[in-house]
This record gives C-alpha cells, structure tokens and sequence, in this order.
C-alpha cells in the first residue's frame, strides 16, 4: 500500500485537510474522508457527471480527479450551494419544475447548471442541452430539468439587473 | 488504484527524470480522463503518476512567432475560451472541444488525447491537418517532432522512457486560410468517433486552393494524413468535383476494422463523407479569413 | 397483473371540489434531494463498516470446477470471504412477488453460482475487508478452476436444437407432450381467440415482419449498494437501496434461511430502478460476509457491474402477420415472441403476448410466446416488462398496414381500438379505458398536423400496461399540533411521497405542507409489495386514502363527544368538524387534535389492503425524425406522447413519468444494445459506449395527459409510470420509416444500419 498524503485544500469556502491514499479520487475524499456525500458516483469514469464538482472554477468529474491533486485548490459541491438554508434560485426551481424524480443526478446536475449560468447567464436550450450532455438523468427525459435551467437563469438575470 | 504514487513537479526536468526512474509503470498526467479511467478499470497497472499541470510552461496558451503554444496540459476549455486562437484555427478548437463533455473539458488537453494514441481521438486528425508539431522533454533535452509521429499504433507512442509532450505548436497562419473537423457519432455528445475528418486550407486571391490538408480519424490504427486527399483539392475552388475526388481519395485511404462502433464499410463511406463536409466548411472559413 | 376483479368503489371525488389533489406542490422529500443531504444505497457509513466485493466469472459459460479462498483469507485486513458453499442449497420453488415470479433456487443461484458459471459477470466468491484495495487484492487471490464451456447469447441460437445446454433439468413447460431432452426453452405459451386461418382467408391485405430487439439495461444512474449487519443474537438490519424493503427481507430471508423477524431492511432513497431494482444481487452477499465475521458490510457495484451482472430485459425477436379488409378492419393476427431470458427461465415473455394486440378488437388471433434461457445476465423488469418488445413488432406492422391500405395511420388505429365492454386480447373485459380519447388527443394535437421538412419523417405508435394494484398498509398519524405524518412502506423512485401526502391532505382537508410522509422499515409499517407495476400511487395510494378517511371518521366521532351531539350531527368539511346546529362551533383539525387526550388519546389510524381493480393504460405517441441521408444519423425533432392517466394526482410528476418513458424508449430505438463479443463477454459495460440518451440528444417532450378516470380509486387515479415506454420504440421506427422511405425492423436504429437500408436503395 503507498504512503497517505495529507492534502489542505479548500471545500465550499472552507480550510480542510485530510489524509488520502495517491490512487484515491477526489470523489473518494470528499464522500469517505470529509462526509460530503452529495457528489455521486453513478460510474466512475466520467461518463454520467453524478459526480460533478467546480475546481478552481472549472466544472470537472471528481470521479477523474486524483483527491492528491486538490492540494491548494478551492472545490465547490452541491453541499456549497444554498446560501445557509436560502436555496440557490436554481435548486428552488429544480423544486418548482419537479425536475428531479430519484433526484441521484439531481447534485450532478444543480453543479453542472450552476457554473453554466455563472459563464452564460442567457443560455439558448441548446446551448444548456450541450452544456449538460456529461450529466446523465435515466428518470426525467431532461424535459423538466432543462425548464428549469432555463427559469432559474431567466431569474438570475432579473435580479443582476 | 492501490499502489500508486504521486508527484507534481514544477520543472520539465524533474518531470522527465521521476518518469524515467518511475520506470515502465510511469506516467505523466494531464487531464487524467484517459489516465484515470484506466487505471481503475486495471487496464493499465499502477505506478507512478507524475502530474504535469503545475509546470508553468505546460499550462496556458502563448501567441509566439505568428503561432501558437500550447501547454500540453491545457484543458479543453481554457481552448475554447481563447479568442485568438479560435480565430486563427477553429478546426483544431472545435475537435479539441468535441473529446467529451463539459467535465471532461474542464480537464481534457490535446497532449493527453494525443499520447493515450487512441486511433479515434479527436483533436488530432486537426491537429495533423494543421501541420502542428510538439516539443517532447526527456531525459536526455529537448526535441521537436510532428504531431502525426507520435502515435504509432493503438496505445502506442514513439516517445522514449522518460519522455513527454510540453508544448504544441501551431504554425503561424496565412490569409485566407481555414480548418475544420467533423466526427460522426452516433448520439450528439458523449460519443467516441466512429469516425473523423480534419482539413485545413489555404485559398490564393481568387479562391483557389493552394495548400490543403486532410487527416482522417478512427479509420485506421493512426490518424491518417491523406495526401491525395489534399491533392484533390488543391488548384480547385472545392467544387463538386473536387470534393467528390477528395471523397474517393479519403475512402480509398482508410484501413479501419470493425468493432462495436462501426462497421469496415460503414467507417469507409463516412470518411468520404465528413472529408467532403469538413472541406467545405473549411472552405467557407478560409473566404471569410482575410 | 389480474384486472378481474371488480370491485364498485365509492365514486371518485368530483374534481370541482379538489383542493389539493390535481395541484403541483413542492415535493415533500425535495429540500433534502437538491441539496445533497438525502442518504442513497451508497451514502451510508456505520462504525466499523467493511468492504464487500465480489469476484464474478470472466466466462458466459463455464463449469466451476474449484475456488481456492485460501490465500485471500489469509491476506491481513481479509475478514470473510464467502462462496456457494456459504449459502444453503435450496429447492426450486416459485415465489411470487412484484411484477414476476421467482424461482428461489434460481434467484440464489443468480447471487452466487454454485457448480456453474453461466454468464460473464456471475459472481463465483466474495470477500469483506478493511479497505477497497484489500477487498480488490483479495479478489484477485481467488482461484477460481473454471471448465469452460460452449456458449450461447443469442436467443433463436439458443432455441437450436444443437445449442450449449444451460440446465440439464429444464424441459420446455407448455407443450402438448413433455419433451424427452432438456433445452433452452423454458416455456411456450399460447393466446388464441377465433379461427386464425379463417381469418387470414377472408382478409384483402397482408402484411408480414421479422422485428428483432436488442438487450436493453434499465440504466439507473445509482449502481446498486447496501449495508448489511449480522448481529450475534441472528438479528440482522440491512440498510439498501431498492424498489421494495419488504421484497429484500423476504428474497434475503429465503436465499439465507432466515425468519423475516430477524430482518429488519431500512430502505434508502433510492436512484432510479425502472424494475431492475426488484430483486436482490448483493443484499444476501453482504448478510453472508457479516454473518462470518460479525462486522457491517458495505457493498456497493461498480458501473462495469451493473451491467453486467444486473438487469437488463430481453433481447427478442418478434414475429407478425396481419390480415385486414380493405376499408381497415383487422380481421386476423398471427403474433410469435421468442425472448431472452438471460441465464435463468423467466422472460416477460408472457406479458409480452398479453399486452402485444391489447389495444385492437380483433376477431382471430394466435399468440405464441417462447421464454429463453440464454448465457447472458439474468433479466429483471424493465419498465412495463416485455410490452415495448411485442408493441414494436406489432406497432411497425400496423404502420406497415395503414400504408398499404392508404389510411391515416390514427384512423386505421381508430377502426380496430379496444373500447368499454370489449374483451381484452388478455382475457378480462375493458371498463372506464381512455383509448379512443386518448388517440383523439394526438389526432386533435397541432404536432399531428404541422408541416414536415425534407428527410423527416412522422411515426405514430401506441402502446398498453396493465398497471397492478396489490398489497399496501399505509398509516396516518395525527400531530398534536393537527399536522400529520403518512407513513407507507414503498420506496419513492419518482415523487409518490408527494402523492402519498396530497392523498391525505386532501382527505384531512389539511394544506399539503401540514401533511409530512415517511417511508418507513420493514418493521415499523405493515407489509406492501414493492414499487413497481405502476401500483403506489394506485394501491398504496388507496391505503392512504383510507387511512386517512379513518382518521376523519375518529376526528367526527370526537367532535361529537366534545359538542356534545351525536355523530351523525357532524360532518367533515375542510378540515373541520362541522356540527349541522349552527349554534355549536366547529372544531377544526388542530383543535380536535389537541384535545385528544380527552377524547382517547393519539390520533390515528392504519389500513392493509390488497387493492384491486387498478385501471388499464393506453399511450399514444407520435414522433417527428430527420435522418442525415449520407450518415444515416437520426435526430428526434419532435415528440408528443398522450395517454389516459385516469387521475393526474400531482401533473407534473406524472408528466415526468410520461417524459422519462419516452427517453428510454427512444434509447432503445436508436442506440442502446449490449453488445456480446465471440467469446460472449460484454464489450460495452459503460455509459460510453452504452448509449443512453442525453440532454441533447432529446427534444422537449410534450406529456397529453388524458384524465378518463378509475372509478376504483378514491380519486380516480390509474397507473402512469409503464405505458410510457411502451410506444416509443415503433414510434421512432415508423418515423425512420417516413424520412427514408424504407422499413427497418432490427433495433438498435444505429446510423450504419440506416445507413445501409438507404444504400440497398
Ligand atoms: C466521458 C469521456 C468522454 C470522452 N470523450 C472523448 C471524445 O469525445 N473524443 C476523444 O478523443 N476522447 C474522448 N475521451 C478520452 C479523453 O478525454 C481524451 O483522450 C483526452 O484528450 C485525454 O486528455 P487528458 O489530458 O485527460 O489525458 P490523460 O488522461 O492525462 O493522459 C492520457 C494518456 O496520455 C499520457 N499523457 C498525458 N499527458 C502527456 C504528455 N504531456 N506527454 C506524454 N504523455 C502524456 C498519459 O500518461 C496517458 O497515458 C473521453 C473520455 C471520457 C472520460
Ligand atoms: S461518477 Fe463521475 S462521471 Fe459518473
Ligand atoms: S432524477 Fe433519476 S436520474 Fe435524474
């Protein structure tokens, strides 16, 4: 077995440290080492974004990032998302459009949109269909989880202006 | 993914000299989208990872002597985001920016899509068309090779123990010049090519090709430069018939096998076909580009 | 799936009066759902928790000739290591539960092989160890000496009468003689009604398919995962993800030969399971490693697994024939089904034949359906199981036949449909079905008309689900305060809490927030059979309801004591009390509530039913395509999907369930198929290469619902969760058809195969 590392970075605005094994991913530490079990694992291999994180501002799969290379870095998750137990205008109409059905894809999904609206704040539906193509939902048809991007960003717009 | 070690070197050098001592179980890292599946698939054992992202010269994109330089670790998206670079080869950003999806873009870099010498990875059939090189470091300096070189059969590079990739290089760029790549698969995102074409062109005054290159994708174990597809157009205004020659020449090119993504036959009409869409897009770019 | 009984139900609540059912309120369980909080299989971690891994055979076919544990045992971290031998070795028996039946034996067999391997994937051992590298190591230190044997995945191969045999015992069931040698098929059955060849003689048209399937996984997103902890007294807890706690303590309980007492399964919120989450693969495994070394296991699959070695439904080829008179009236149908089974009998072959001609009244037809065992993973219940088979064979030569009698398509469906006081092809008469109305829907839709491009093409297909009732207990507890909990024993895998608590709400005449539902273990509520069959909203629906209606009844009964009047003085209106002398004050939910202790004590009440009578669904759907002509790449433009939902108890949540249909069914037309390579391995166990839908890949989906309600339901509610995927996959192909001018009868609709047909010209 090699050696654990010990990683400081910075979760949801937050100082953490934890120790990890260097084939760990950061999907692993932040589930099994720092509790934030809000990031999925649906196949670990980039392929359904259940796992989707913001690392230093770039959306990413954490299932495909080593947990050791988190060092110094800032990693935003679902868990970072509401404003204290203000939800996020995006998690609020998630709820409104009943966007989510087992909801599994459901933080996946609300971290992929979120760093959408933070590049595009006026996306087009096909620009938000493309955005989201790395976040699979088997459950909703995408129908309900697009309108409600599209509304959640409608609102964002209002209150910017 | 036991057993695994970990470095992030801020020096090429030290980079170079971990991978030759790390041995045949060494690896660079970029992205990791390649590597990581990988390794935890056990497709390829473990050993030791040497992360290149924290070398300043192989993160970032540099305008240099007309072209461009492009950190091998460079994701995707940092690509997409760069206007000039756009500009100048919206071929090689539009097929670096097909290789999966917005998470994978968020990490994803050519180098990476280029050493994993996956006969299918899409950056580098634009990139090949572009006439782009790399700078390889190894344990023994610096080099400079086409990026064509580089893979040599499925999984397989020409690069030597300790060696990796820290820059591409696009070439400066005339007027009147344009690329473009086009893959098929068979959703809209999150596919690997079943097939894919990249051509890059060059028009004189009165729109007439002068230069032209096309490089197929998936449809033989290396990406394919075909110069009579090149050929084909050159002297022409990418005319039907031009473009039909250029479909012959490409279909005529391919080596491609059958496999869960596509069909010998399947494979070989469809090269003819994106050669031709490519080209025209290409065409059409290259009209606009003063 | 009997919808026989019949049973008069007080008439559903007039829909003026409703005030909270038919609303879409903020789901109950969302909160905790959209901010990562909610506990799924995998997030769960107790004190001292191992990991449980499984070592799976890499051979579709294979004797196991001997596993060697001993150097995984002996590896330190290594807590158990379990094989066949560590399972009680059980007697076939048929166990009813859900959507299909099980064979006992076969199902532990399906959990851990004893003497055979039978598809790559089948786990052979598994371990428990401190960490998931240990577990992996320890995996590997496991021989396994494996006899390999032919194989064989396809299912008309398997049918040969020269193919690899899969169990020595099995005699194909069904047929007028017992056969004298075993084979791979399970069963035949039979459907007939009238005289098959009098009918293809009096008919002016025929037309004639082959129609093939591929095998499709259900595809949720959350691999399966639960914990398991063996006490030292026997008692043991399972905390796991899946579509019915009550189904895993009972699989577990038989598999491990355990009393149901001694298993209490919590359920998890759980990821999406379309009917691949109805049985068990790691459950008994996890009890297993737990009872040998007395630590809580936690065993969680990987993607690779999951296809694999769960799911998927039947790959199937379908044969049909279909004779009509000129003016459309279809006179004759001759249906034969041949599905896989995977490595064990138990296809839904048999509700394939019974849904296959159930929207036509048609005088003279066999159906003939054969149950296969193949070497490939074991299916389970894939949404509305075995009818998106049969409807796509039968839909694409409907289309076919509409063409050759120059019909509308709608029309000719229109000619032939099943209305009240038909008999069903499957045996029961229709009452209170939506069919006509809901082809009406479509033929009246805007989409229906709207003009199409070059390279496009329209497709219309319809489709048909029982949808099941069955055993519920629901309970209803009043709060001091007047507020409520619902508690029902059925995992929510799409919104049913929401339902669940709207039900209630509106009987209580409470605001759907003061109504809080939880769903509870198998040891704090009665037993219900899992979710599936598009039976909670309905079934345990029902339960609720009259949970609820107990409580109402208990709440007038203590008002009158309180005003002093007899019950029948008081009335329930709007969540009150209401006394007919104006003279005495109401009392209204909260105050009733708090003086319970005087009028004797908690409020509350719980009812276990067995609920029949739950209304047939019928889909209509159409589809607008473009194909690429020279890449032979097909874009779905536009898709409209209406059906008959009785009662929509909460529209947006149904409109969900019809949308997540119709991507499935659209994946399955278009791109997913496992894919088996010469050595009978699957090459495509990921969501790489096994191509589900994603978000740009689909238009919006526009949900008709139809509201013909089911007077067997408090409020009128049917199933609506199945019938969506019934239609999609003929919907797109008939669409294909339109844009390319040809027919294609082999799903997947896979660009080189388009591709192909346009080139064959
Ligand atoms: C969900 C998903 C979708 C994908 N879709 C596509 C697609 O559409 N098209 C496509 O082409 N690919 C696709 N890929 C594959 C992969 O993303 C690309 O090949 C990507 O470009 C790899 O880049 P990377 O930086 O992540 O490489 P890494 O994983 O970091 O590296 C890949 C390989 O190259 C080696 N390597 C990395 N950097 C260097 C270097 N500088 N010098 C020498 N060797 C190096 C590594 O050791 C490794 O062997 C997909 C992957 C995933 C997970
Ligand atoms: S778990 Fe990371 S993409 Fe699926
Ligand atoms: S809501 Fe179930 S996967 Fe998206």
């Amino acid at each position: 077995m090699s050696k654990r590392q010990h990683i400081s970075a910075v979760v949801n605005g937050d100082p953490v440290d934890f120790l990890t094994d260097p084939g760990a991913t950061l999907l692993d530490a932040l589930r099994d080492d720092l509790g934030l079990t809000g990031s999925k694992e649906g196949c670990g291999s980039g392929d359904c974004g259940a796992c989707s994180v913001i690392l230093d501002g770039r959306l990413v799969c954490s299932c495909l990032v080593l947990a050791v290379e988190a060092e110094g870095r800032r990693v935003e998750t679902i868990e970072g998302m509401a404003d204290g137990s203000k939800l996020h205008p995006l998690q609020q109409k998630f709820l409104e459009h009943a966007a989510l059905q087992c909801g599994f894809c459901t933080p996946g999904l609300l971290v992929a949109a979120k760093a959408l609206l933070d590049v595009n704040p006026d996306p087009t539906e096909s620009e938000a269909r493309y955005w989201l193509a790395g976040n699979l939902c088997r459950c909703t048809g995408y129908d309900k989880v697009i309108r409600a991007v599209m509304d959640a960003a409608a609102e964002l717009r209002q209150v910017r202006v | 993914m036991s057993h695994v070690e970990f470095i992030a070197p801020t020096k090429p050098e030290q980079a170079a000299a971990a991978l030759l001592a790390g041995g045949a179980h060494a690896r660079p890292l970029s992205g990791g989208t390649d590597l990581l599946v990988q390794l935890r698939s056990g497709r390829l054992p473990p050993g030791l990872i040497v992360d290149l992202k924290r070398i300043p010269e192989a993160i970032g994109i540099r305008q240099e002597g007309g072209g461009f330089v492009i950190g091998a670790a460079t994701p995707g998206a940092a690509l997409s985001e760069h206007r000039a670079l756009g500009l100048a080869w919206p071929g090689v950003v539009e097929a670096a920016n097909l290789i999966g999806s917005t998470q994978v873009q968020g990490r994803a870099s050519m180098a990476g899509n280029l050493c994993n010498a996956s006969p299918a990875a899409d950056s580098v059939p634009a990139l090949v068309a572009a006439r782009a090189t790399c700078v390889i470091v190894g344990p023994g300096g610096r080099r400079t090779a086409p990026v064509g070189s580089i893979a040599i059969g499925p999984g397989r590079t020409s690069l030597a123990p300790g060696e990796f990739v820290l820059e591409i290089h696009l070439p400066p760029r005339p007027a009147r010049s344009g690329d473009a790549y086009l893959r098929l698969i068979p959703r809209t995102e999150m596919d690997i090519a079943v097939v894919g074409a990249g051509v890059n062109l060059t028009l004189d005054g009165d729109g007439v090709v002068t230069e032209a290159h096309v490089a197929l994708g998936a449809v033989a174990p290396t990406v394919l430069l075909v110069a009579d597809a090149g050929a084909a157009l050159i002297g022409t205004k990418a005319d039907e018939a031009a473009l039909a020659a250029l479909d012959a020449a490409a279909r005529a090119a391919c080596n491609p096998i059958s496999d869960k993504r596509g069909t010998i036959e399947y494979r070989t009409k469809i090269a003819g076909v994106l050669a031709r869409r490519a080209a025209t897009i290409a065409y059409g770019r290259a009209e606009k580009r003063a | 799936m009997s919808d026989v009984l019949e049973r008069p139900a007080a008439a559903p609540l007039d829909d003026g009066q409703l005030k909270v059912v038919g609303t879409r309120p903020v789901r109950p369980d969302g909160a905790e759902k959209v901010t990562g909080k909610a506990m799924y299989g995998a997030d769960l971690a107790l004190p001292g928790q191992l990991v449980g891994k499984i070592k799976r055979s890499p051979h579709p076919h294979a004797r196991i000739v001997s596993i060697d544990t001993r150097r995984a045992r002996a590896l330190p971290g290594v807590k158990a290591v379990v094989t066949a031998a560590d399972f009680p070795d059980l007697a076939s028996e048929e166990y009813e539960a859900g959507e299909s039946a099980s064979n006992l034996r076969d199902l532990s067999l399906n959990v851990m092989a004893r003497d055979k391997a039978l598809y790559d994937g089948h786990a052979v051992a598994a371990v428990a160890a401190t960490s998931s590298a240990i577990a992996d190591e320890a995996l590997e230190l496991i021989t396994v000496e494996y006899e390999v044997l032919p194989h064989v995945t396809d299912v008309e191969a398997s049918m040969a009468s020269d193919a690899p045999v899969l169990h020595a015992h099995l005699f194909t069931q069904g047929l007028a003689e017992k056969p004298s040698a075993p084979s791979n098929i399970a069963k035949r059955n039979e459907i007939k009604r009238g005289d098959l060849e009098a009918g293809f003689a009096e008919a002016d048209v025929v037309v004639e398919g082959r129609y093939t399937t591929a095998a499709v996984h259900q595809g949720y997103i959350e691999p399966h995962a639960c914990v398991a902890s063996f006490g030292a007294d026997g008692q043991c807890q399972v905390w796991s993800s899946s579509q019915g706690q009550f189904m895993i303590r009972t699989y577990c309980a038989k598999i491990l030969a355990l009393e149901s007492s001694d298993i209490r399964v919590t359920p998890a919120e759980i990821g999406g399971g379309f009917g691949g989450k109805t049985t068990v693969y790691l459950e008994p495994v996890a009890l297993a490693l737990s009872r040998q070394c007395g630590h809580p296991v936690k065993m969680v699959m990987t993607r690779d697994e999951v296809f694999r070695a769960t799911g998927p439904t039947s790959g199937a080829v379908v044969e049909v024939k279909l004779g009509a008179k000129s003016d459309g009236t279809l006179i004759a149908a001759d249906v034969v089904l041949k599905y896989q089974a995977g490595a064990f009998p138990g296809s839904p072959v048999g509700a394939g034949s019974m849904t296959a001609l159930a929207c036509y009244d048609i005088p003279n037809f066999s159906i003939v359906g054969y149950d296969v065992v193949t070497n490939t993973p074991k299916v389970a219940a894939y949404r509305a199981p075995g009818a998106p088979i049969s409807a796509f064979g039968v839909e694409s030569a409907v289309d076919d036949m509409a063409l050759k009698l120059g019909m509308d398509p709608i029309a000719l469906r229109e000619k032939n449909a099943v209305r009240d006081g038909v008999k069903a092809s499957y045996g029961p008469t229709y009452r209170n079905i939506g069919y006509v109305e809901t082809l009406e829907a479509i033929k009246t839709h805007p989409h229906y008309a709207a003009p199409l491009g070059p390279n496009q093409g329209r497709g219309v297909a319809v489709g048909f689900w029982f949808n099941v009732g069955g055993e519920s207990t629901a309970a209803v507890n009043l709060n001091e305060d007047g507020t409520a909990v619902v508690i029902s024993g059925n995992p929510d895998i799409g919104g049913s809490r929401a339902s669940m608590a709207m039900m209630a709400a509106e009987v209580l005449g409470l605001p759907v927030e003061k109504v809080r539902p939880i769903v509870a273990d198998t040891a704090s509520i009665g037993f219900s059979m899992l979710t599936g069959g598009s039976r909670t909203t309905f079934a345990t629906g029902m339960a609720v309801t009259q949970a609820a209606q107990k409580v109402v009844e208990d709440l007038k009964r203590r008002a009158a004591m309180l005003m002093d009047v007899a019950v029948d003085e008081v009335e329930f209106v709007n969540g009150a009390a209401v006394c007919r002398d104006p003279a005495k004050a109401s009392l209204t939910v909260a105050e009733l509530a708090a003086k319970a202790a005087q009028t004797g004590g908690p409020i509350g009440a719980q009812v276990s039913l067995n609920a029949q009578g739950a209304g047939p669904g019928f889909g209509v759907h159409v589809c607008d395509v473009e194909v690429d002509p020279e890449t032979g790449h097909v874009t779905v433009l536009r898709y409209t999907a209406a059906q008959d939902v009785g009662k929509a108890i909460h529209p947006s949540y149904v409109e969900g369930q019809v949308q997540g249909g119709v991507a499935q069914g659209v994946g399955w037309a278009l791109n997913e198929e496992y894919i088996f390579d010469r050595s009978g391995r699957m090459e495509n166990p990921g969501f790489l290469d096994y191509r589900v839908p994603v978000a740009s890949d689909l238009p919006m989906i526009d949900a008709v619902l139809v509201e013909v309600a089911n007077p067997r339901h408090p409020f009128g509610a049917k199933g609506v969760g199945e019938v969506p995927i019934v239609p999609p996959l003929a919907a797109v192909a008939n669409a294909v058809r339109g844009a390319i001018g040809r027919r294609l009868t082999d799903l997947p609709l896979s660009p080189p195969k388009i591709r192909a047909a346009i080139d064959a010209g």
